[in-house]
């Protein structure tokens, strides 16, 4: 069965009567269904009851849409194609779109397999049953990931849906060799890192770089002076909602931040995360908080050699056990769940094997299954993926974790107002939250 | 006055009691102006309209006046659950950007009224001189008007980076800790994205003036110089009062423009930090993930009770002018 006569007959079935429960009528012989001569046409040679179908096609819609990780996904699906001979047709969307149509693609006519993100994005929609529990798939695949891995893929059900596959530490970059010659030293504690930045300015280098234009990045230093502060797991019922923004810890985590802000770049709200990367490049600022993506602004091997990396300095309780790693992977569509094909597929990407296909052509990120090779790393990979290895919890990142709404119309609104003059209003951060956690 | 229908009777109310009398005895004459079939046709012609109209106008409308009663996460229709007026008290008292965006509409409708409109008509009137390469001109300043959103956020980036952008070059600032920062400053980036505006929108005047001009007929502006009127005099009393149709249409379309200004805000940074808008806030809440469609309804069906006043006034002018 070919994926040209797939769809179309999914197409015409009525809603809820979909390819599996009807082999099993057929199975049964209930003859008379609206859908049997397609059905008849497009079942062709297997027999009755075979649950899952064994089909031998799937799709698999990617947002992975810029040119490595497109080729990475693309070397994914070939190997699994060369091994398996099952044919994986490939759809690939701008990201953002992809994003943003989340919703309507999964009530549409979703592809098999797609790719998404762990955290809230993940358990939302498997809340509301838009996508396929994969126990099976992670019966087999378990005991390649670590139990943070393991916590990160189940939903809100303790069924498992999500196979990882890559994943990136935040933390702050900097280049080593404008620190030799400055003589800097990696600070551990918030204190020490107030003082270096002191130092920096005095040089002449604005301390920590900076860039919200587009207004997530700075999500990333409100999750970390958070984690910081008040610990993992208030970070995660904050965004969950669970804790209220207008209480004395959340005020705290602006004021602790206000300490900063005059040695972050000033220009931040007109810089795009890439605009700062390469003020970094050019040695005009000392560090900047980031994902390890920024490195794929350096495409001077030189420049890229000189990187390095530290964990955001402890500040008031957990030490540095918490680090913010945003988890990629795929997920199975609630009708991708019915193709044992598009199961196996997310199995093979669970494995060393399809996760090094994955590395080879992307090496900026960081394979999550064990056994994955990791003799091609550079020292900095290395040095990422032990961070995560050692972090005791894993968050995903202000706007994985938390509601869409509250991420995009609140907190970027608010960070940004914050940046620009130190003040943010955490009884309407509050209020506007009450209403949109509401409305979910 | 009262309505539209009486629009296409020619006669006064008068005489028209007197000709339905008169037309009683001829009966037959009656029936063959509109035939069977013209009545199909007409039925055809009135009716597909009509549905498209309701289809993708009225119930689209309608559903979002009652969406904005709800809150609904936008997936399963047995997740909409009445919300009263929550989210109107939202977006009033709860959301920090509404005020704003409200009077960065207003600051929008008073730019492209005085400067973009203006600037429009100027270069329409230039360029409606004999001058050599008239058409080049015309088509140069109409170009922004046909470019994609994409690429309007290319060209203007171009113009407005920080550092490394052609504004803060010619300045001498560009690198320096003097430089302005176009979008980030959010006390400066309004002006520049309505600058950006006024680039688009003196296009669109320019060509609506080009065709007034034209339709303007010369004997009039012949007759005034003879009785001895300048140029500033002959445009001013002669042909710019002339141009009364074209004049209200482009005051609709500076209101129009102005309350659904829109695409330059969001390729700068959405529509946050100085930027807000109505039309922006729309966007946000309704399309994409953070998608929370009960309260962008209520911004839109805000936006519709603005828009509905120009609106209002355009069509009961037009509607006045066309029966005496």
């Amino acid at each position: 069965m070919s994926i040209h006569e797939d769809r179309p007959a999914n197409g015409t079935f009525r809603p809820g009567l979909d390819r599996r429960t009807l082999l099993k009528t057929l199975g049964v012989g209930a003859v008379g269904v609206a859908g049997i001569p397609l059905l008849a046409a497009c079942t062709g040679g297997s027999g009755p009851g075979a649950t899952p179908s064994a089909s031998t096609s799937l799709t698999f819609g990617s947002g992975s849409s810029d040119d490595v990780p497109k080729a990475a996904y693309k070397a994914v699906t070939d190997a699994f194609t060369a091994k398996t001979k099952i044919k994986v047709t490939t759809n690939v969307v701008p990201h953002n779109d992809f994003q943003n149509k989340i919703s309507t693609y999964l009530q549409g006519s979703p592809d098999d397999a797609f790719t998404w993100f762990a955290g809230y994005r993940m358990q939302y929609y498997a809340g509301k049953g838009l996508l396929a529990p994969i126990d099976d798939v992670w019966a087999k695949v378990g005991a390649n990931y670590s139990d943070a891995m393991k916590k990160a893929s189940t939903g809100p059900d303790g069924k498992m849906y999500f196979v990882p596959n890559y994943n990136y530490p935040w933390g702050f970059f900097y280049r080593k060799s404008v620190w030799a010659e400055k003589g800097y030293a990696v600070p551990t504690t918030f204190d020490a890192l107030k003082t270096l930045c002191a130092k920096m300015k005095s040089d002449g280098l604005i301390p920590i770089e900076f860039a919200d234009k587009d207004g997530w990045p700075a999500m990333g230093t409100f999750d970390y002076i958070n984690m910081r502060l008040n610990g993992y797991q208030f970070h995660m019922d904050l965004t969950a909602h669970k804790e209220s923004w207008d209480q004395k810890k959340v005020s705290d985590v602006f004021d602790t931040w206000k300490a900063l802000l005059p040695y972050q770049n000033p220009a931040a709200l007109g810089m795009t995360w890439q605009d700062a990367a390469i003020n970094m490049g050019r040695k005009k600022s000392g560090m900047y908080l980031l994902g390890s993506f920024v490195t794929q602004q350096y495409t001077d091997k030189t420049i890229l050699d000189d990187i390095d990396f530290f964990a955001f300095p402890e500040i008031a309780m957990e030490g540095q056990d918490a680090v913010e790693a945003p988890i990629d992977g795929l997920l199975l569509s609630k009708k991708g769940g019915n193709n044992q094909a598009a199961r196996d597929f997310l199995a093979f990407m669970g494995t060393p094997e399809g996760q090094d296909a994955y590395a080879k052509v992307d090496p900026s990120n960081i394979a999550t299954a064990k056994g994955a090779d990791t003799s091609t790393f550079s020292p900095l990979t290395k040095k990422c993926a032990e961070t995560i290895a050692n972090a005791k919890s894993i968050s995903q990142f202000f706007d994985r974790d938390a509601l869409p709404a509250m991420a995009n119309n609140v907190m970027i609104p608010a960070l940004q107002g914050f940046i620009k003059d130190g003040t943010v209003d955490v009884k309407n951060l509050e209020s506007q939250a009450k209403a949109l956690y509401a409305a979910q | 006055m009262t309505t539209p229908t009486e629009l296409s009777e020619p006669a006064a109310p008068g005489s028209r009691a007197g000709h339905t009398a008169a037309a009683r005895p001829r009966k037959p004459g009656r029936v063959r102006r509109l035939s069977k079939r013209d009545k199909v046709v007409l039925g055809i012609m009135v009716g597909i309209p009509t549905l498209v109209q309701l289809a993708f106008v009225w119930i689209p409308t309608l559903l979002s006046v009652l969406l904005s009663f709800t809150r609904w996460n936008g997936l399963a229709l047995s997740d909409i659950r009445a919300a009263g007026l929550a989210n109107y008290s939202y977006v009033f008292t709860d959301n920090p950007a509404f005020w704003p965006a409200v009077q960065h509409n207003i600051l929008w409708l008073l730019f492209l009224a005085v400067i973009a409109t203006p600037l429009g008509l100027l270069l329409a009137v230039l360029l409606d001189q004999q001058i050599r390469g008239s058409k080049i001109y015309q088509s140069i300043f109409f170009v922004p008007v046909m470019l994609s959103l994409a690429l309007v956020g290319i060209i203007w980036q171009l113009f407005y980076q920080k550092d490394n952008g052609l504004l803060n070059f010619l300045l001498g600032t560009a690198g320096t800790p003097q430089a302005v920062d176009w979008f980030g400053n959010s006390s400066v980036n309004i002006w520049a994205a309505l600058v950006a505006a006024t680039w688009r929108h003196a296009g669109y005047v320019m060509i609506l003036y080009l065709a007034g001009l034209k339709g303007v007929d010369a004997s009039l502006k012949e007759a005034a110089s003879l009785d001895g009127a300048n140029a500033t005099q002959t445009f001013f009393r002669i042909v710019f009062p002339a141009m009364a149709p074209i004049n209200i249409v482009i005051v609709v379309i500076t209101i129009i423009e102005s309350l659904r200004a829109f695409d330059v805000v969001w390729v700068i940074n959405k529509g946050t930090n100085g930027l807000e808008l109505i039309s922006a806030l729309v966007i946000t809440y309704l399309i994409g993930e953070g998608q929370s469609i009960g309260i962008g309804s209520a911004f839109a069906v805000i936006l519709l009770v603005i828009s509905l006043v120009p609106i209002t006034i355009y069509l009961s002018r037009t509607f006045r002018k066309e029966k005496f």
